[in-house]
Order: structure tokens, then C-alpha cells, then sequence
């Protein structure tokens, strides 16, 4: 990837964050998870999250899906403070979470789990005993999974029938199909061939082209490094780094996340 | 490399592409014919029994049939429910022959204290599917909000409440009731080919049958069976629908338990026992999966149809009774196994 498709500087524009986190702290008894961090994703951004185990990656994803609240601190959607107590009101905020497990059910055809939870019931009285209008959803849920130039063989197939990459994709679709503002996945490829990999990557891409800020979290720093415009590093549960691929070497981004350029901040400056 | 990579990985993500090259013929045809081969299963059934007996196509044959079939169709109908969302419901037996006694006991002391006979009836109807529901419920609650497993709660409600069922009435059966119970139990229709609870068994299995194929209500079932965290995360409402679709065996019993009652004219304590087993067994031999996520009401139709032909066919070629109990004992099993080879292939 070059250079010039690589970053659209989100930063240049003064523009509210899709969303940010201030000043974040989670502590589970005496052991401190997240130490006061601060976190913005932009509109159309990829931000990467990377740290090594334990660094609060999960907390902190958790908490901004509403799944764990925080100690103190804000999370503020569109500029508005918001407070999570499920992930249901998360989602309600336009905040969508890919799963590391993908949260499919294999038994259910595509459609079925775009709109598990959502379903979409008929005019009239049968509608009102919960009869399913499964030629809308059918029909929605494939311009959906279009839009985001996912390749399904029919979305009345079994999901249990799709490869790992096009479940990955139905999962991604799904995040996307509901017009979210912020799309956070949990490390997206960690189960994939190297050949779905970059379809995921190619993916991510698209969403965030579609105006939707991705949070990624990875641990497959090539792919950080190719597709991310940010990388936020987590160490011991603070926030470490901030940087621009286009600016520094993948070894840098190692070097913080396993805490020696920490260090070595420390000593020299 | 790709191949090598993907197999690595356990359980989320199986390796479907396989699924299309290298999955042996048997099992694609297997997959291919889907839940069709019970159908298949239950002609044969009929066309081997019909010829080595040729009164299986007789009026007779077809009522002692399809009445044998009407107690274990319903409790099989909400078994199915449960069983989709990965559940089991042991109790729904038990649960018959005490919502069978309940509702007796009451019609008895309001016909000795002299009330109206249709009020009565009511009452005991009532009676019966509540008190069916309200031991559905508490499977339901007790599985969610003690989070215990199925098979221990319904295992022990199903002790429990053969229990209480003794209780009501000292262990013996109530014959005092209303004429319009009895005659529920003896009427029918198109002279005489379909029973009433024929058709109330019918009945249920269609609206039931809709409700899980083609409403929310049923999609949430099945989602909850095929990935319960999952659905929780799409908020579905888990442990509210698991209450419900335990309330559903449990009401479902309730009215078995009235049709039993009915066919006798008569509530005794020991009906229901072991019905549970051949309830799972035709939802089983029906396809569905023990493991949740899969079944169909009308899967489940075709294997209660097949229990009730080959009792009926076994009973008209005068195998020995003992007999069918083994029979439908290697049935189930050998319908377990067709599951397995099934399922290697869709899903893990």
C-alpha cells in the first residue's frame, strides 16, 4: 500500500470525534486495568489498538461496547457524554462490536443474524405476534452485505456453511449494515488464512471509506501497520504511543509495545 | 498454507471451504436430503407393515394409531422448542399426569358440591393447562436464575411432582367427571376418521409449527440453541424466552394431560410416566439436534408418526410387546447417529 492512500489526515479537520475517551480509568480491586486514557476516533479512521497481552486492550474495547463500565472517566459519543449499562445501549449509539468470536449463530441462515434482535415483523396483526417479513429482511440484507462488497452465495444460506473469511465478512456486514458511527473489532483476522486476511483488511478499508471510524485491535502488527492511519499503543494500561505508520518503523510500534522504548523514554527524556 | 492455518483453529471457525471439496459423497448426500430421509423412513414403515399385515390401512388401525400418537405429539411439540434452544425437558411426562390429577380433583369436589357441570369443565380445563404451565415456569426460572442444567431440574421436577401427583389423591385415579370431558375423548369428525384429539394434537403441531419457523418468537429459539452468548450480545432477552419456552412444554403437558384424562374418562396418577422418552425420541428421530439450533415441529410430526406405526405395526404382526420397547430403543439410536454424520458437515 502507498504512501498516498494511506492516510487521509483526519486530524487537519477540527471535527467532533465520532468517539472519545477521557481520562479513562478501570481498576478491579488493587490491580489498576486502564490509567487515565485518552482515546479519539475519528470519522472514516482506522485506529489501531496494540499492546501486549494484559496492556487493558480488552477492558478498554469492553468498556467503550458498553459490556464493562468504567472506574471514572467519560465516554463521549458525537461530543455527547454517554453511559453504558449493556451493549444494547452501545449499539443503540451507533456502536457496533465485531467479536473475536464473531457472535454468529452457525445454525441460522445469513439474514437471520444480520437482523438477530432486530428483526423486522409484518404489517398488520400477524405482525404484532411477531410473524417475520423475511422477504424484507432477505432482500435488505443483501443490499447490505452489497454495500460492502461482501461476496455471500445466497443470504438464506446457513452461516455454518460459509468459510471462516465470509463469516468474518457476515460479521463485519452486520456491524456495518446498522448505519453505526463506530465499528470496534476484536482481533478481526486472528483466525484466518493469510488470503482472507487481506480480504478482512480490504474490508475495513471500505468501512471506514463508508465515514465509520474502526477500532482495531491486533495483534498482527503487519496488518496494523498496512491499513491503520493510527496506532494507539497500550502499556500496563496507559496509553504509550500515538503514531503514524507513515512516520515510523514497524520495529518502533514493537518497541513500545513491549515497553523498551518506554524505558527508554524514561531514561532519556 | 492456508488450509494448514484454518485447520488449526478449533472451534469458531471451521474450515467450510472443505465442506465443498473434500467432504465425503455419503455425507453430502446425507446433508442433501436433509430431515426428508425420516419421511422416507416412516413410508417404508408403512409399506412393510402394511404388507406383512394388511389391516395397518384399516379405519381401526389408523384411530388406535393416531389416538396413540395424540399425548406423545403435543408433550413432543413443546419437547421440540426445548430442545432447539439446546435444552431438555425431562419432566414434561410427569408434568401431564399431574395437571391430568390437579384439574380431576377439582371437577370432583365441584360436581360433589353440586356445581354447573359446564362450569366444572371449565374450571378443570383451566385447571389443567395452568397447572401445567406454572411447573413449566418454574423448569424455566430455576434453569436461569440458579443457571442449573436442564437435565438435573427437569429430572428433578419429574421425581417432585410424581410425587405431588400421589399426594392429590392418595395414588388413585378420580372417575367423577363431567360428561363433557368424556365426551371430548370420544368424539370426532368426518364420520369418525378424526378425533377430536386428533385434531386438537394437529391443531397444535401447525400453530406451533409456525410459530417456530416463521416468528420471532422461533428465530430467538433457534438462536439461543445455536449461540446463546450470541444472542444474548443481539439482546435477545436469554433467560426471559428460556422461561417461556419451558412454559410452553409445561402448558403443552397440561393439555395432554386433559386429552389423556378425556380418552379415559377417567385422572390416574401413573399417566404420563415415561412419556418424556418417547417425546425426546420423536423429536430426536425428527431431527433435530440434542446439541440446539436444529429442529423442525414438522420433523417431530414425522417422528412421532414413525413411534406410533411401528407400536401399531409391532402390535398388528404380533411381536411380543417387550419387543417394541427394544425396537424403538435402537431407533432413536440409530436416528442419534444419522444426526451425527449429518451435522459433521453444516456445522461443528
Amino acid at each position: 500500500m502507498s504512501e498516498s492512500e494511506q492516510a487521509p489526515a483526519p486530524d487537519a479537520v477540527p471535527e467532533t470525534p465520532r468517539v472519545e475517551v477521557r481520562d479513562l480509568t478501570k481498576r478491579y480491586g488493587s490491580l489498576t486495568a486502564l490509567r487515565g486514557v485518552n482515546l479519539e476516533l475519528h470519522a472514516g479512521e482506522i485506529v489501531g489498538l496494540v499492546g501486549d497481552n494484559g496492556a487493558g486492550k480488552s477492558t478498554l474495547v469492553n468498556i467503550v461496547a458498553g459490556a464493562l463500565p468504567p472506574t471514572s472517566g467519560s465516554v463521549l459519543v458525537d461530543g455527547a457524554e454517554v453511559s453504558f449499562r449493556t451493549p444494547i445501549d452501545a449499539r443503540k449509539a451507533g456502536i457496533e462490536t465485531v467479536y473475536q468470536d464473531l457472535s454468529l449463530a452457525p445454525d441460522l441462515s445469513v439474514w437471520a443474524n444480520m437482523f438477530l434482535g432486530r428483526e423486522q415483523v409484518a404489517a398488520g396483526p400477524l405482525g404484532r405476534l411477531g410473524w417475520l417479513d423475511r422477504k424484507a429482511m432477505m432482500s435488505r440484507a443483501g443490499e447490505d452485505l452489497d454495500r460492502t462488497k461482501i461476496r455471500i452465495p445466497s443470504v438464506a444460506t446457513r452461516v455454518g456453511r460459509l468459510s471462516g473469511g465470509q463469516r468474518q465478512a457476515v460479521a463485519v456486514g452486520r456491524a456495518v449494515a446498522w448505519g453505526s458511527r463506530v465499528v470496534l473489532m476484536d482481533e478481526p483476522t486472528a483466525a484466518l488464512g493469510v488470503e482472507q486476511q487481506a480480504r478482512v483488511a480490504e474490508l475495513i478499508q471500505t468501512v471506514a471509506s463508508q465515514g465509520i471510524a474502526v477500532l482495531l485491535i491486533s495483534h498482527n502488527l503487519p496488518q496494523v501497520y498496512e491499513i491503520c492511519h493510527r496506532v494507539v499503543v497500550l502499556f500496563r494500561g496507559e496509553v504509550v504511543a500515538n503514531l503514524r505508520p507513515s512516520e515510523v518503523d514497524i520495529d518502533d510500534i514493537v518497541g513500545w509495545i513491549t515497553g523498551s522504548a518506554v524505558a527508554a523514554r524514561r531514561l532519556h527524556g | 498454507m492456508i488450509g494448514v492455518s484454518v485447520s488449526n483453529q478449533t472451534q469458531e471457525v471451521p474450515p467450510a471451504e472443505r465442506s465443498q471439496d473434500a467432504v465425503p459423497a455419503f455425507q453430502r448426500f446425507m446433508e442433501r436430503i436433509g430431515a426428508f430421509w425420516t419421511l422416507g423412513v416412516l413410508i417404508l414403515l408403512v409399506v412393510i407393515f402394511g404388507a406383512l399385515a394388511p389391516s395397518l390401512y384399516t379405519k381401526a388401525a389408523w384411530l388406535s394409531t393416531s389416538s396413540y400418537a395424540v399425548e406423545y405429539l403435543i408433550l413432543a411439540v413443546g419437547q421440540t422448542f426445548v430442545i432447539v434452544t439446546a435444552g431438555i425437558d425431562l419432566s414434561d411426562g410427569a408434568t401431564l399426569g399431574f395437571a391430568g390429577m390437579a384439574g380431576a380433583l377439582l371437577m370432583e369436589h365441584m360436581l360433589n358440591s353440586h356445581s354447573s357441570s359446564t362450569l366444572t369443565a371449565i374450571a378443570g380445563i383451566a385447571a389443567m393447562l395452568l397447572s401445567g404451565a406454572v411447573i413449566g415456569v418454574a423448569n424455566g426460572l430455576l434453569i436461569t436464575r440458579i443457571k442449573l442444567p436442564p437435565f438435573i431440574v427437569t429430572l428433578g421436577t419429574l421425581t417432585a411432582v410424581g410425587g405431588f401427583t400421589n399426594l392429590l389423591n392418595h395414588g388413585t385415579e378420580i372417575t367423577t367427571l363431567p360428561t363433557f370431558i368424556s365426551n371430548l375423548g370420544t368424539a370426532s369428525v368426518l364420520s369418525g376418521w378424526l378425533p377430536i384429539p386428533v385434531l386438537i394434537a394437529l391443531a397444535v403441531a401447525v400453530v406451533f409449527g409456525l410459530v417456530l419457523a416463521r416468528t420471532r418468537f422461533g428465530l430467538r429459539t433457534y438462536a439461543i440453541g445455536s449461540n446463546e452468548l450470541g444472542a444474548r450480545r443481539s439482546g435477545v432477552r436469554v433467560d426471559r424466552h428460556l422461561v417461556m419456552v419451558y412454559g410452553i412444554s409445561g402448558l403443552l403437558a397440561g393439555l395432554a394431560g386433559l386429552l389423556v384424562t378425556a380418552n379415559f374418562s377417567s385422572a390416574t396418577p401413573i399417566a404420563g410416566a415415561n412419556d418424556e422418552l418417547y417425546a425426546i425420541a420423536s423429536v430426536v428421530i425428527g431431527g433435530a439436534s440434542i446439541f440446539g439450533g436444529r429442529g423442525t415441529i414438522f420433523g417431530t410430526v414425522i417422528g412421532t408418526a414413525i413411534l406410533s406405526v411401528l407400536t401399531t405395526g409391532l402390535v398388528l404382526t404380533n411381536v411380543a410387546p417387550f419387543w417394541q420397547q427394544v425396537a424403538i430403543g435402537l431407533v432413536v439410536i440409530a436416528a442419534v447417529a444419522i444426526d451425527r454424520v449429518r451435522t459433521r458437515v453444516g456445522t461443528d
